[in-house]
């Protein structure tokens, strides 16, 4: 039995790192690299937000504010202030956890459609207080940032970025699934169940929330810490709430409670957009319709129904 | 000093009766489904568009009006039927996907049947201002507050005194037992949905003299007639017109006396201090879970 | 035997002669919707009416032309992915677009490091200062707008007057222009009031203006339907000083949104929205009234400075195709940089290896709106 959990875990995670290891091969010049290392940056924010969201039954409708305070933190520490990239990026991370933590207990303890109204004012007062100090963050407008350097060497070019961008998708995966397996995972899915319950049994729920609210802020930093640098631009579109819609829209779309749910969540929503370019004007009729039809269909998301409809093909004789 | 005052109130309060329109919108839908339409702002936006197209083309004010708000009215019936009703037993998230893919269609659509640009459509009786003790105000203005206060004496009427209204409201209260004493929770979705489209509609023609009207409209208003809801209580009829007013009026005096750069980010840390010691926004009811 | 000679010797011929005729990829990236349509709309018309009728007279180089066109919707990060794919997947020789400021900056990066000759179709005076080896474009910029409203207002005895900006990236960039050289033209700024993207009602900002003692003038650093709103704020608060708008509001939809609010309102524009009245003497009437016939004839709408920028750009590059006789990246850049004496709708281009932007401020006319149209300020 054990075995048998431990084998399943790893197996999900030996695909995605045969995935990442083997997609180069169709992947035939730097425009189709591109699209492949936003689609695993956005995964990583997802793989995050999914543990709040699936998970945890919360909901964050600002989580482009944890995504655009790690890039502008970033960009604003290494090209105004001189900081080496790396340690800009611990700082940015650690700022961000820290304001996660000051707001998450007032915030998680609202409930349903006010504590999404609560995340949401928190992202458009993050991007507002972003898009308005312009001698920090250069405004609208946005500013460029300084390549991300490792010991001295500068990381440019698609190639070196998809390596780096795909091994700590495969990291952040292991984590968090580590995380779903630990006791912290346990109780968390205890209280989405009922929280009332949860705290009948000993479960200090606020704790539980605030702690996975945090992790999934630190998730989206580090995140947006990187599309900064390999971007070698941040513009505070990147801070706006129709980013953060994006990203629920990315977790529920692949299947909440289900890590890997997030990262095709994330996948097929970042491809289809430059998939759909063909239909010209008729591109967000396109999107907004398959959007539709996949939630009515697959309620549950992409990859909760597949795996149950292949669970079944395999059940029947 | 008090002309200026008078002037940021006047202001406030016309954006803020639209605000309350939407907000009203969004209670009616979350009473019937506890769904959120995230396509709110959406008939927002139709209204204004199909007026001004219909106007254009030649059409008497009144009747592309009333084309208009049957129009967006429809558009709410089919996304109910078509969209929300399938999906009943999903959960509550994925049916806000549902609501924002549904927005995102609207708004593409709009893009292929109008166009992409801004339109005026002509003020309902003419654009001289009328002074006021200093502060000047739009005639258009006296419409919206005007109008906003008629729907709202209509939709008590309908709640407090017809069937179907009170159908609606024993649903939002306890949808078993309204379906156990022979409520169509259907019907009563469909009905929530059309009102709330026609709703919206109406809250755009009116604002569409003022503000403009384009195929992304819906958008911004949208999302201030949400935060509206929430602030007034999310499923409280006078919670979201006082919310809606009480946004209004908070952006106006915020651009008025601080700063007009962070206008919008005071509206929203005044409504997270609301939440913060009201969860339950200012009219909401406190919400009791049954274990 | 001979029968195979000739017929290898045919299909040699062909195949030469198909490779001569591989069109010239032109691409282009544009804020075709979104908050910027006002721009990318009448570029991307533009761009299509022009490369059809240059095609239709042959082509270039004896080739056709072939246009790659993507929405890029005012989004810095879609304009950056596009960017790439015409890049590195269509292969483009040259890019004229970026409609917007925040889109140009986003691409940049990209394109110094592609050596894609690349002509940009946006405001802001930081797209060419510093100089970009492979960065050219069309525009004004935000600063001469206010170097020629200041001039005016100056002429006019004005030297204490009123900012008011909006939020996006045009607004904030004119506004920090202008704060910039407001001294240099002995203009005070004596109040600075600013709305949001898709505000609805600025009268706040205008009370707190009107209130303010001194004011001569308003100026509105705006772009999109903000500037309108302005205007109508601004006649129902009854505010007598005149009004400056800027050139982001260069297009008929402004006047026909503002309604009768916009008459008496001045702006700096291109001669492009005059062209009927310039006098035949004037050597850009030619250039702007042939563009605007060809635009109103083919799309039944007004013409607006910002579909002349595409023209502009679309017809240096193909000038600079022609001087460098052949799509040659490298040879494309620098026959660009030696443009001289080029008549565009916005003026006189001379670039220059320390010149990106070609202008100077006397293509800038000073307009003022009266009764619904254009006209040439006193």
């Amino acid at each position: 039995m054990l075995a048998r959990l431990a084998s399943s875990r790893n197996a999900g995670l030996a695909a995605l790192a045969a995935v990442v290891a083997l997609l180069p091969l169709a992947l035939v010049n730097n425009y189709y690299y591109d699209i492949a290392i936003l689609a695993g940056l956005n995964a990583i924010v997802c793989v995050g937000l999914n543990l709040l969201i699936g998970y945890a039954g919360q909901i964050s409708l600002g989580h482009a504010g944890f995504f655009g305070l790690g890039a502008y933190g970033s960009a604003i520490l290494t090209a105004r202030y001189g900081w080496p990239p790396l340690a800009a990026l611990l700082a940015a991370t650690l700022a961000v956890a820290l304001l996660a933590l000051a707001i998450g207990r007032p915030i998680l303890r609202l409930r349903g459609h006010y504590l999404a109204m609560a995340t949401l004012g928190m992202g458009v007062i993050i991007s507002i207080v972003i898009a308005t100090e312009d001698r920090y963050t250069g405004g609208p407008d946005g500013m460029s940032v300084p390549p991300l350097t490792l010991a001295g060497v500068a990381l440019a070019g698609e190639r070196v970025w998809y390596w780096v961008v795909g091994v700590l998708l495969v990291l952040a995966v292991w984590l968090a699934r580590n995380l779903i397996d630990s006791p912290h995972g346990r109780a968390l899915r205890a209280l989405h169940g009922s929280e009332v319950a949860a705290e009948v049994g000993g479960i200090d729920s606020a704790r539980h929330k605030v702690r996975v609210f945090v992790i999934s802020a630190v998730y989206a930093a580090v995140a947006g810490s990187l599309a900064a640098h390999y971007a070698g631009f941040i513009t505070p579109a990147k801070v706006t709430f129709f980013h953060s819609i994006e990203l629920v829209t990315m977790v529920v779309f692949g299947g909440m409670a289900s890590t890997f749910g997030a990262v095709v969540g994330a996948a097929v929503l970042t491809t289809l957009p430059q998939a759909l370019t063909v239909f010209k004007e008729y591109e967000m009729v396109v999107f907004g319709a398959v959007m539709m039809l996949t939630m009515i269909f697959m309620p549950k998301g992409l990859v909760p129904t597949l795996a149950a409809l292949a669970a079944r093909r395999g059940k029947s004789p | 000093m008090s002309a200026q005052f008078l002037q940021f109130l006047l202001a406030g309060l016309t954006v803020g009766a639209i605000y309350a329109l939407v907000a009203l919108g969004f209670s009616i839908i979350y009473n019937a489904s506890h769904v959120i339409n995230f396509a709110q702002g959406e008939f927002v936006m139709i209204g204004g568009m199909c007026t001004v197209w219909l106007a254009n083309a030649g059409w008497p004010l009144p009747l592309a009006i009333a084309a208009a708000v049957l129009l967006a009215a429809l558009l709410g019936l089919a996304l109910a039927k078509l969209a929300v009703e399938p999906a009943r037993g999903a959960s509550v998230v994925t049916l806000i996907i549902i609501t924002i893919g549904a927005s995102i269609l609207l708004r593409g659509l709009a893009t292929i049947v109008w166009d992409k640009k801004y339109h005026a459509l002509k003020p309902f009786s003419g654009e001289m201002p009328i002074h006021i003790g200093g502060a000047t105000l739009l005639p258009q203005s006296l419409w919206v507050l005007g109008v906003t206060l008629v729907v709202v004496l209509l939709l008590s009427w309908f709640f407090g005194r017809t069937l179907l209204g009170k159908a609606l409201l024993a649903t939002s209260h306890n949808r078993l037992a309204a379906q156990l004493v022979g409520i169509s929770v259907r019907r009563v979705l469909l009905v929530a949905f059309g009102l709330s489209a026609a709703l919206g509609a109406v809250a755009g023609i009116l604002i569409a003299p003022i503000t403009f009207t384009s195929w992304d409209v819906g958008v911004m208003l949208g999302l201030k007639g949400f935060a509206a809801a929430v602030l007034g209580g999310m499923g409280s009829g006078p919670g979201a017109v006082v919310g809606g007013l009480a946004l209004g009026i908070i952006e106006a005096m915020g651009a008025g006396y601080l700063s007009s750069a962070y206008k919008d980010a005071l509206a929203f840390v005044i409504i997270l201090a609301v939440l913060f010691f009201m969860p339950s926004g200012l009219l909401g009811q406190r919400s009791a879970d049954r274990v | 035997m001979k029968h195979r000679a000739w017929f290898a010797a045919a299909l040699l011929a062909a195949a030469t002669a198909t490779q001569a005729q591989a069109p010239i990829r032109i691409g282009t990236f544009l804020a075709v919707t979104g908050p910027a349509a006002f721009l990318g709309d009448p570029e991307q018309k533009t761009l299509e009416l022009y490369v059809e009728k240059l095609n239709a007279a042959g082509g270039v180089l004896g080739r056709q032309l072939q246009l790659v066109a993507y929405d890029s919707a005012g989004d810095a990060e879609k304009a950056r992915t596009f960017a790439k794919r015409l890049i590195e997947q269509d292969k483009v020789d040259l890019i004229v677009g970026g409609s917007t400021t925040g889109e140009t900056m986003a691409v940049v990066p990209l394109i110094e490091q592609a050596g894609m000759p690349f002509i940009s179709l946006a405001g802001a005076v930081v797209i060419v200062e510093p100089v970009k080896k492979w960065v050219f474009k069309t525009p004004h910029s935000d600063r001469q707008a206010c170097q020629r409203i200041f001039v005016d207002m100056k002429a006019r005895g004005t030297t204490r007057i009123a900012l008011i900006s909006g939020a996006g990236g045009f607004d904030k960039s004119m506004r920090a222009q202008c704060l910039g050289v407001a001294k240099d033209h002995g203009i005070e700024i004596v109040a600075d009031e600013s709305y949001g993207a898709g505000d609805t009602d600025m009268t706040a900002q205008l009370t707190k203006i009107k209130n303010t003692l001194g004011v001569q003038a308003v100026l509105n650093a705006g772009f999109g339907q903000g500037p309108a709103i302005v205007t109508k704020n601004y006649r129902q608060l009854s505010i007598g000083a005149p009004l400056y708008q800027s050139h982001g509001v260069a297009s008929k939809q402004y006047i026909q949104l503002a309604g009768g609010a916009a008459d008496g309102v001045r702006l700096p524009a291109a001669a492009l929205l005059v062209a009927e009245t310039l006098l035949d003497s004037d050597p850009q009437k030619k250039v702007v009234l042939g563009y605007k016939r060809d635009y109103e004839a083919r799309f039944k709408s007004d013409v607006s400075t910002f579909g002349g920028h595409a023209w502009d750009g679309l017809m240096l590059a193909v000038e600079a195709l022609k001087k460098a006789g052949s799509t040659d990246k490298a040879r494309v850049r620098d026959a660009l940089e030696s443009v001289r004496g080029f008549m565009g709708t916005a003026g006189v281009f001379n670039y220059s290896p320390t010149d990106h932007v070609g202008l100077d401020v006397s293509g800038f006319r000073m307009l003022e709106i009266r009764k619904g149209d254009w006209t040439l300020a006193r």
